[in-house]
């Protein structure tokens, strides 16, 4: 069973065509200096439309987590147990990412993490996800 | 907070239906069955009804869910909507209702709810189909269950306040031991810490018996205006009403342990001119023991990182400081959707008219109710009080 891939949107083309290039990109606005997550037409704080893309570091702090034993679809039930976490990048937007790699299950609140890309899919459409540094 | 007027409105009419696993039941039968033993409550008849609201149906979902059910039943309101807001759906159905009777373009308006989501899909398909209120993008292609987003919630708040395991089970285990006193309650046998702390981890830290359940079962309340409500059997006052809104998806929630329950409760303890303090028994939306502990927290019925230690202290349960959920909640009694934040209204409305039995609290004088939807995104708080 495969994973379910994203299907972007006007507003979120930029960051999920960045991904495949294996960026991190978050919008900025050019008017109040907001940084957001989630890609929209307008800023939201200030509402302004003038917004750009931003590369941001590929790294982040785990704000929360939890590893996940009952998955919400069949796709997920055959990945499970997996590690779902908020992760505050560098950036300076909270993502909801996955903890891959060695060592995901024993990840802490606090610790610091680089974000990577997973293929997912035939076709490997990269996913922006988070791996341990120290493990 | 600009000063509002005080409301109005009564409820006149609660009912629940059956609940659990009822094989046969339908959504549009459950809302019937529930409009029905309304109405009777009320001493109401479906021709006083000149204003209908109604949630959303995961085994019947419909754009014109409101329309669909006036047909089923036969009502012919003058004002007719659905309204969709998760777990705070029927709490904010209620405050619309309280704002149609106040301004005087409805007399008796009727708020129902149902879902057959126990028997009418398989559980894999609610936990799926729950699981769409994460971002369609963002959220939903890394795995977020309803279970998996509060999760994240429970594990900031234990790294934050650092509480052990049995200060969430005794949120579960105080929830089934008013569930014992409730003869419809869907759980009823009695829950231990260990039982709690020994079910299976469902998204870490969170285990099976953190959970609410899936029931099958529907509620609805009228709502009349003052003076429409003089007819009716034992009106219930509404004092108080507020909605907190800060995101939807958590991972755009601008805190992990304050939410808009704190907005919405502040503003329904304003408009009723009570505390926190005054209240006498609460019915607080609990999707899950975090649900319950932030919230109570949040809304300032204790310090933060002290509700579990007063749950634990029997201080959430009858006879103690503060009963809550004295139905047995979301986690015991049962949890039919937009039915489930219902639940806690009727069994308000029960405990101020002192038809609670052995549930019953000595006194209940104000009671508090609380509604959250989607990942404690949208929120709304009542306060009700005797006529």
């Amino acid at each position: 069973m495969t994973l379910p891939l994203p299907s972007p949107n006007a507003d979120s083309r930029p960051y999920w065509d960045a991904a495949q290039q294996g960026r991190l990109v978050v919008q900025h606005c050019a008017t109040c200096g907001t940084v957001q997550a989630v890609p929209r037409g307008c800023c939201g704080n200030c509402q302004s439309p003038a917004l750009e893309w931003r590369d941001s570091a590929l790294r982040g702090t785990v704000a929360s987590f939890s590893v996940v034993h009952r998955g919400p679809t069949a796709a997920f039930r055959d990945s499970t147990p997996y590690v779902l976490a908020l992760i505050d990048v560098a950036g300076g937007v909270r993502l909801m990412l996955n903890i891959i790699g060695p060592g995901r299950e024993e990840v802490q609140i606090g610790e610091e993490v680089e974000i990577t890309f997973e293929p997912r899919g035939e076709a490997g459409f990269q996913m922006p996800q988070a791996r341990r540094i120290t493990a | 907070m600009t000063t509002r007027k005080q409301h109005t409105a009564r409820i006149t009419g609660v009912a629940d239906t059956a609940m659990g696993e009822l094989p046969g039941s339908t959504a549009m039968g459950l809302h019937a069955e529930a409009t029905t033993a309304a109405l009777k409550d009320a001493g109401l008849t479906a021709a006083d009804i000149d204003g209908v609201l109604c949630g959303y149906s995961m085994t019947m979902p419909h754009l014109m869910l409101s329309s669909v059910f006036c047909e089923y039943y036969r009502l012919r309101p003058s004002f007719n909507t659905a309204i969709q807001a998760g777990g705070a759906t029927a709490c904010i159905m209620l405050a619309n209702a309280v704002a149609l009777v106040e301004s005087g373009a409805c007399r008796h308006v009727l708020c129902v709810t149902g879902d057959n989501r126990l028997t009418g899909m398989t559980r894999d398909g609610a936990v799926a189909a729950l699981a769409s209120v994460g971002h369609p993008e963002f959220e939903q292609p890394y795995g977020m269950s309803v279970p998996a987003a509060y999760a994240l919630v429970a594990q900031a708040y234990l790294h934050e306040y650092g509480i052990g395991r049995d200060e969430l089970s005794a949120i579960s285990v105080a929830a089934r031991a008013h569930a014992a006193l409730h003869p419809k309650a869907y759980k009823r046998d009695p829950l231990s810490l260990a039982e709690v702390a020994n079910s299976r981890v469902i998204a870490s830290p969170l285990r099976l018996l953190d959970c609410c359940l899936i029931s099958d079962g529907g509620a609805a309340v009228i709502v009349s205006a003052a003076d429409a409500a003089r007819d009716t059997r034992k009106p219930v006052r509404v004092l108080g009403s507020g909605q907190g809104h800060t995101h939807e998806h958590i991972m755009a929630a601008p805190s992990l342990t304050d939410f808009g329950c704190k907005t919405s409760s502040a503003m329904a303890f304003a408009q009723a001119g009570v505390t926190a303090a005054e209240i006498d028994v609460a019915e607080i939306y609990d999707s899950f023991t975090i649900t319950l502990l932030t919230e109570l927290e949040s809304i300032g019925f204790f310090e933060k990182g002290e509700a579990g230690k007063a749950a634990l202290a029997g201080d959430i349960s009858l006879g103690g400081r503060l009963p809550v959920n004295t139905h047995g909640g979301l986690m015991s009694y049962g949890h039919s959707g937009a039915a489930g934040g219902a639940f806690h209204i009727v069994e308000a409305a029960h405990q101020l008219r002192g038809e609670a039995d052995a549930r019953q609290v000595a006194g209940a004088g104000l009671a508090f109710v609380h509604g959250d939807g989607g990942i404690l995104s949208a929120h709304c708080s009542l306060v009700l009080g005797q006529e």
